[in-house]
């Protein structure tokens, strides 16, 4: 479980982040969304230590985020930035690699090498092998690294975003992949979607949030409807249920 | 808001007193500075002291006040007609240039007079020019910075084929006295090149409003029936003649044109007819400045004006880099 | 691939080796063969401390076109040189042993850029091209201060500044090579061991920590290499301008991976090559009496002026 307690986020004398305290269950898939500006990123970051949180407490089970030894962390979280610099003259099959540094700091085993396979296989990237990235499209660049972030191997896994450049088709393969590792391997999720019906359709539980705070959590069936629209994004868009989940109105 | 020390008006009229009242000051002592003990009482009592004020000091003197003015000048007008305020004649390779030019003219025409000499330094100044020019076209108009940059590293080339050809030519000990601005040297008959850098400055100032003009761009430029590439032309004409006039008779001298008249702008803006005075004036008084520090640094040796030039500007072009721009007037 | 190129390159470098040692040599070799083998042992370590240290300076930089020269870390350690000179005095510091005089100007090399470069990197916005310039005017500004100094020192001594302002890759002193030596080769040592950390430095800040490294830990210790690398380089030829800038991005040509384990060894190489062969070839081949330093200054300076024209394109 990843429990953030008092979170509090200031740039320039503002808050990004106001006070937060959140509790993400483990084996679950959490969806953040909000309006932009909302903190998500912020939040996420501070979870992944990419940035040093200020005041407050970020707890990954039993380590302590900023105090705990970076490498362990490593092993056990894993993020994808939302526009992450890469380095442009890697091939796709080295990318993958690095999401096993922190278990062989190099000097890779046979395990290593199988999970970059894996990985390799499950993102379908064979044929884009040995293409150095600079080569790629948005959406393939995107897929490899989730498959760099996927070969991490870590229990919890934070993506930002992921489904940016990612057409319908790999969109949904991507939320079913993530599904699977949650309910077969009791992996948590963490991700920020900017689409709602995604986070309706694949989450356990959403959590919302609007100027650095944190509005409702729950399941989707139970906090998404018209009002909370309405407040956290200022829109008015109807809400149907389909199949028992939420739809909204586009 | 940044005040100059000098200055502390944005009024024009005012701080141009206040400039002038500093140069005439800094000027008188300017003249009593040197090894040779002089005290104005002797200029009535001793010939010899006369003499020294009308070969050396008195020569020394106008040469300070028209190459600090004239580079200053021409920093301005580079940079209205390159709409950066990060470029001068001596950063974007017309310095090199023009030392380039000395060089060829000294290997090839050792015997030709000064004036010739200082047409083929003019010359290769205006062609140096002309490539900075060319290659900063190419450059996105959103990062001022980039021109700055690619223009020092296009001044070292042309210095590092400087001392290449010095090297081969073993004429290696004119580059330090080309490449280091000094005063020193400056004695009756030897400076009187520079009255015609100052005549340049001053015509540029009759044709300010075309600069002006021309600095907002091509498309402007015509808008307003302005012949574009003619008044570009005649800037850099004017701008690479007093960048050579300088060099050959004293040497480059870094920063001037670049700091001064950034300065200037941040107290009154950019009406070049009102502020080129300012900025002729606040550049004279710089150079004089550092060059009677330099003088009394390391009393009775000197050190040349261009070392404390670099230091000073140096800084000064750091501090401007990290400072938002900010205008008054 | 990259592993043959290291060879054929190995086998050049040697090439160069031999023809440095054997070509227009008049005397006895008892006193040609430690003669010039000094001077080659120097042109080596000279070689792989520069092309080593813009490799790292690249690499926590993420970018290509930054080298320490550029940024003005070899005139820092020119001006402190002078500096301590000016403190201590020309004539108490002329009797300190070149042993105590070399560590005095490591030490304070080593916290002046760690102060100077560390808050320009760590700080670092966005805007790269800022950077740069502000790293060539640093290093206008140390010449100047240098010059300065040196003339508040010895207002007669002209031969000095010109020296220190070209590398002198033709007459080196060799009084410290033993100690650099050693110098040199445990800090190579160290930059070895970081080779795998290097490459996921170069992924980024935000790869690096997720990876589990510490960039902020990574960038001062690599600063602390690279200053000690660029003193002992600056010491023995002076400032060398953009001899790095050549090699890296000869490297990145000639051995295109992401991979330190292959870049540190062939940009070694190259740089090896570019010194020991190009002073040959001007020494005995071209007999010309430009210093090898104009020479790689002048196409230095033209390929960085194209790679930033180039970056400005795209």
């Amino acid at each position: 479980m990843i429990t953030v307690s008092n979170l509090t986020h200031r740039i320039a004398g503002k808050d990004i982040l106001h006070d937060i305290s959140l509790q993400i269950p483990k084996g679950q898939i959490t969806a953040l969304i909000g309006p932009n500006g909302a903190g998500k990123s912020t939040l996420l970051s501070a979870i992944a230590r990419l940035t040093p949180h200020q005041t407050g407490q970020i707890m990954v089970d039993e380590l302590e985020v900023g105090t705990s030894a970076s490498n362990t962390l490593a092993k056990r979280l894993s993020i994808l930035p939302q526009v992450p610099e890469i380095a442009p003259r890697l091939s796709v099959a080295e990318l993958i690699g690095f999401g096993r540094y922190p278990y062989h700091k190099g000097h890779p085993t046979k395990v290593d090498r199988q999970k970059t396979d894996e990985a390799i296989v499950l993102f379908e990237l064979d044929e884009l092998h040995s293409r150095p990235l600079d080569t790629l499209s948005g959406g393939q660049k995107q897929r490899a690294l989730l498959a760099m972030t996927y070969a991490q191997d870590t229990e919890y896994m934070l993506l930002d975003e992921p489904l940016n450049n990612l057409d319908i088709s790999t969109s949904r393969s991507l939320m079913q992949l993530l599904r699977r590792l949650a309910e077969t391997r009791g992996r948590t999720v963490v991700i920020v979607l900017h689409d709602i019906n995604y986070a309706c359709s694949y989450a356990d539980r959403i959590v919302t949030m609007k100027d650095g705070r944190i509005g409702r959590c729950g399941a989707p069936a139970k906090i998404v409807d018209a009002g909370m629209l309405q407040h956290v994004f200022s829109t008015q868009a109807e809400v149907h249920i389909v199949n028992g989940r939420p739809l909204i109105e586009v | 808001m940044m005040y100059w020390p000098l200055c502390p008006s944005s009024n024009p009229v005012r701080s141009i007193l206040i400039l002038g009242f500093g140069l005439v000051v800094l000027s008188i002592a300017s003249l009593f500075i040197g090894v040779i003990d002089l005290r104005p009482g002797d200029l009535w009592r001793d010939r010899a002291a006369l003499e020294l004020v009308v070969v050396s000091r008195g020569p020394r003197l106008f040469a300070i006040l028209i190459t600090g003015a004239a580079l200053a000048v021409c920093g301005k007008i580079l940079q209205m007609l390159m709409k950066n305020r990060f470029v001068e004649p001596m950063t974007v390779g017309t310095g090199q240039g023009a030392a380039l030019g000395i060089l060829i003219a000294a290997i090839f025409f050792p015997t030709a007079p000064l004036l010739s000499q200082m047409g083929i330094a003019a010359i290769s100044a205006l062609i140096a020019s002309l490539g900075f020019i060319a290659m900063a076209r190419r450059l996105p108009p959103t990062q001022p910075f980039l021109v700055a940059l690619v223009g020092i590293v296009y001044g070292g080339i042309l210095g590092a084929i400087m001392v290449f050809i010095a090297f081969q030519a073993d004429l290696l000990q004119y580059i330090d006295i080309w490449l280091t601005g000094e005063f020193s040297g400056v004695l009756q008959g030897r400076y009187e090149l520079l009255w015609l850098a100052a005549l340049v400055a001053a015509l540029s100032y009759l044709a300010a409003d075309q600069f002006a003009i021309a600095g907002m761009g091509r498309a402007a430029s015509i808008n307003l029936g302005l012949n574009y590439t003619q008044v570009v032309l005649i800037g850099l004409v004017a701008i690479s003649l007093v960048t050579a006039m300088t060099v050959v008779t004293v040497g480059m001298l870094p920063f001037v044109g670049l700091i001064v008249p950034n300065i200037v702008s941040r107290l009154y803006g950019d009406n070049l007819r009102h502020t080129l005075p300012v900025v002729a004036m606040m550049g004279a008084g710089l150079v004089l400045a550092a060059d009677i520090l330099g003088r009394v640094v390391r009393y009775p040796f000197e050190i040349p004006v261009g070392v404390v030039l670099g230091v000073v500007g140096a800084v000064l072009f750091i501090w401007l880099l990290y400072r938002p721009a900010r205008y008054a007037g | 691939m990259p592993g043959k190129r290291l060879v054929i390159m190995t086998g050049l470098m040697a090439v160069c080796m031999v023809f440095h040692m054997t070509l227009g040599t008049r005397g006895s070799w008892d006193f040609v063969l430690p003669f010039r083998g000094t001077k080659l042992a120097a042109l080596l370590l000279v070689a792989v401390a520069v092309s080593t240290s813009t490799l790292l300076f690249q690499t926590v930089a993420r970018n290509r076109i930054l080298t320490p020269s550029i940024m003005g870390f070899d005139a820092l350690y020119v001006l402190i040189v002078t500096l301590s000179v000016f403190a201590i005095g020309a004539q108490s510091y002329g009797t300190l042993p070149p042993m105590v005089q070399f560590f005095l100007s490591l030490a304070i090399m080593v916290a002046a850029s760690m102060l100077l470069f560390g808050t320009l990197l760590l700080h670092r916005k966005e805007d790269i091209v800022r950077m740069i310039l502000t790293g060539i005017i640093l290093g206008v500004l140390f010449r100047a201060v240098n010059s300065f100094v040196m003339r508040m020192i010895d207002p007669n001594e002209y031969s000095v500044i010109q020296t220190s302002s070209y590398a002198r890759f033709s007459r080196i002193e060799t009084d410290l090579l033993g100690i650099s030596a050693v110098l040199v080769l445990i800090t190579l040592a160290l930059v070895w061991r970081m080779r795998h950390r290097l490459d996921v430095l170069a992924l980024g800040r935000e790869a690096a920590i997720n990876l589990g490294e510490d960039p902020r830990r990574d960038t001062v210790q690599i600063l602390l290499l690279i200053a000690v690398l660029v003193s002992v380089s600056t010491a023995f030829v002076g400032p060398v301008a953009f001899l790095g800038l050549l090699v890296t991005s000869l490297t990145h040509v000639i051995t295109p991976t992401a991979h330190h384990a292959i870049l540190l060894p062939s940009a070694a190489l190259i740089s090896a090559i570019a010194l020991i062969g190009g002073q040959t070839l001007l020494e005995h081949g071209l007999a010309l009496s430009t210093p090898l330093a104009v020479v790689i200054d002048s196409f230095g300076g033209i390929l960085f002026l194209f790679l930033i024209l180039k970056r400005a394109r795209t």
